[in-house]
């Protein structure tokens, strides 16, 4: 047994044990801490499987957004005094809903399970494909070329349905607080530790969030890891007091919003007049490849924000 | 053929965990939030400084020594401005909405 396989065997055994305590967790925030524990451990097993896009997005979306968004959720429930209904209903009900549960779980492992062993041995799939035209996507960093080129619908599709999510969130606003500003006002102690942080931070993130963009092209990275980056830091920022969030209404904060995806659509509409729906003429593919990243990372840091601070709470 | 190179990282990286072994044990044995974070901030801060150290003496490039010394400063900054939020919170008795575990 070598020591690499010891680890992974270790990782394994605590994924399986942080996520099955997750779901048994009693208390609604400890779910959600270890939730943040097993993305935080995933991402470390996509390490150790050399996906380290995969990694990226799962430490940044899966555990640190996702989990930011639950917390957010519990304090809700908290605040009007649901989050601690999670005590299920006794007796015969609760009895059927815990073996339908069970059996659903159970089921679906199975099904996945067989699934994975019907999979072919040699694992090779797309990636020959893919590799044989990486020289004619513009781009070198595999992932990258299949994202944005290859297969651009899909992540046109992954930002348009972030952006959806937004709009979702507004229409929960109360009537008198349309248009208002989302999230609450943040108190802050100007001569603070956090005013000191949030001020520091930003130039390391925004440093890190160029750096995750521009090695995109050939090196794991790309525009939902550096918008994610860019949306902590300027949460961080406003947490700590130094800026708000604009209202809803502001033009600019809805031109941000659209900025990536009308972008996207319109190379992607080029692309159809000549010939291709999302294809690039392979001697602007590499300029355009880049700037549709470029922009989409603004937006998605834009969209990010926004779903974390929530509904609009006061008004301008 | 074991080199003073690896016993170097051995040895600053045993002492790392010790400190990390030490912090947890605080974390889960001591009676209040400021004791706990006591504990806690001697694993963030020299128990990953000490693995860092002797990560870095396997490097191999200085480049990527450096980079591995960030990771441990912002590690530091944001471990010691989390940890005075945490403490304040708990000092001024009135908790955060959600660091109520109290029914």
């Amino acid at each position: 047994m070598t020591p690499a396989l010891i680890l992974d065997l270790l990782l394994c055994v605590l994924i399986g044990a942080v996520a099955l305590s997750a779901v048994l967790a009693r208390d609604l925030l400890a779910g959600i801490v270890l939730f943040i524990v097993y993305g935080l451990l995933a991402a470390v097993a996509w390490v150790r499987l050399d996906a380290i896009d995969v990694a990226l997005a799962e430490a940044a979306i899966g555990a640190g957004l996702t989990g930011i968004l639950l917390v957010g959720a519990a304090a809700r429930l908290r605040r009007r005094g649901e989050g601690k209904n999670v005590e299920p209903t006794r007796g015969m009900r609760r009895a059927f809903g815990r073996a339908g549960q069970l059996a659903l779980c159970a089921g679906g492992t199975a099904a996945l399970i067989a699934l994975a062993l019907t999979l072919p041995r040699d694992g090779a799939g797309l990636r020959p494909l893919a590799e044989q035209n990486l020289a004619a996507s513009g781009i070198s960093n595999p992932v990258t070329a299949v994202l944005l080129n290859f297969r651009g619908y899909d992540t046109l599709l992954e930002v348009v349905v972030l952006l959806a999510a937004v709009i979702g969130v507004w229409s929960l606003t109360p009537d008198r607080f349309w248009g208002g500003v989302p999230g609450l006002r943040q108190h802050a102690r100007p001569d603070g530790v956090l005013a000191y942080f949030g001020r520091l931070l930003p130039a390391v993130g925004f440093l890190v969030a160029v750096h995750l963009l521009w090695a995109g092209a050939d090196a794991p990275g790309g525009a939902f890891q550096a918008g994610t980056v860019l949306a902590a830091v300027w949460l961080l920022a406003a947490m700590a007091g130094l800026t708000d969030a604009p209202a809803v209404s502001s033009r600019r904060l809805r031109l941000l919003l659209v900025l990536g995806p009308a972008f996207f659509l319109l190379v992607g509409s080029m692309g159809a007049f000549a010939g291709v729906f999302l294809g690039y003429p392979p001697s602007v593919s590499t300029a355009s490849i880049l700037a549709i990243e470029v922009l989409l990372a603004i937006s998605i840091a834009a969209m990010l924000s926004l779903l974390v601070l929530g509904v609009p709470r006061r008004l301008p | 053929m074991v080199s003073i190179m690896d016993i170097a990282t051995l040895a600053f990286a045993s002492a790392g965990v010790a400190f990390f072994v030490a912090g947890t044990l605080g974390l889960l044995r001591f009676p209040d939030v400021h004791s706990r974070l006591h504990a806690l901030t001697k694993a963030d801060n020299l128990g990953l400084g000490l693995i860092v150290i002797g990560l870095m003496l396997q490097a191999g490039s200085l480049w990527l020594a450096l980079k591995l010394g960030l990771v441990w400063l912002l590690a530091i900054l944001a471990a010691a401005t989390v940890s005075q939020l945490i403490a304040r919170a708990a000092l001024t008795g009135r908790p955060h909405t959600l660091s109520r575990s109290d029914p």
